[in-house]
């Protein structure tokens, strides 16, 4: 089987409290763990307000994962996304090498909300 | 005698450029949306090639990157007054 880098983003509902929304974290990294998975990195962004509603909620807790995976954990993965009703939104993608060394620099913070400050420089 | 008609408008003049190309940015982060408010107008509507002056390659990855940003909720699919 092939082996991919992934990166998945899901936002869960705000009506959790926290220790329930890391539970539910916690939950879907077992099913990675499950799996063989090679996690990278996962970071929390806490609450955050959506740009436009989703099922009537205005926030969500956002969570990303980072690994390296085959194509059948990706399936079991979005299998388990969609029977928790906890789960407003997912995103898994695919990345490719460029966006393997954009998130490795970004881990060690060599961008943070610096994005703009490096076009200004460069016009 | 200044007779001859000379641009009113410098600006036209200025060459667009791809600024991906330019700084050697390979990568579009669907997560920061606030990069991404470069490429939409404040109805939230992606911005053409003729106005960014964004390449064919780039503009391919900065629509793929909004259109991903707004599944997220990261960025409105509609709005009026996005800035």
């Amino acid at each position: 089987m092939e082996i991919k880098n992934y990166e998945t983003v899901f936002i869960l509902t705000p009506v959790l409290s926290e220790a329930q929304m890391k539970d539910a974290v916690e939950k879907f990294k077992q099913v990675l763990l499950k799996n063989d998975v090679e996690i990278i990195h996962e970071e929390n962004w806490g609450l955050r307000k959506l740009a436009y509603p989703i099922l009537h909620k205005s926030t969500g807790f956002y969570n990303l994962f980072e690994f390296k995976a085959t194509t059948k954990t990706i399936a079991a993965l979005e299998l388990e996304y969609r029977r928790d009703e906890k789960v407003l939104r997912f995103l898994t993608t695919a990345l490719d090498k460029h966006a393997v060394a954009y998130n490795e620099r970004r881990r060690k913070g060599e961008f943070n909300k610096k994005t703009e400050a490096k076009e200004e420089q460069a016009a | 005698m200044t007779l001859q008609n000379e641009p009113l408008n410098r600006n036209e003049n200025k060459k667009k450029y791809c600024r991906f190309r330019k700084n050697g940015i390979k990568y579009i982060d669907y997560k920061d949306a606030n990069f991404l408010l470069k490429f939409v107008n404040d109805q939230g509507k992606i911005l053409p090639r003729r106005i960014t002056g964004t390449s064919v390659k780039y503009q391919k990855k900065v629509a793929q990157a909004v259109k991903r940003a707004r599944h997220l909720a990261l960025l409105p699919y509609v709005t009026d007054s996005l800035k």
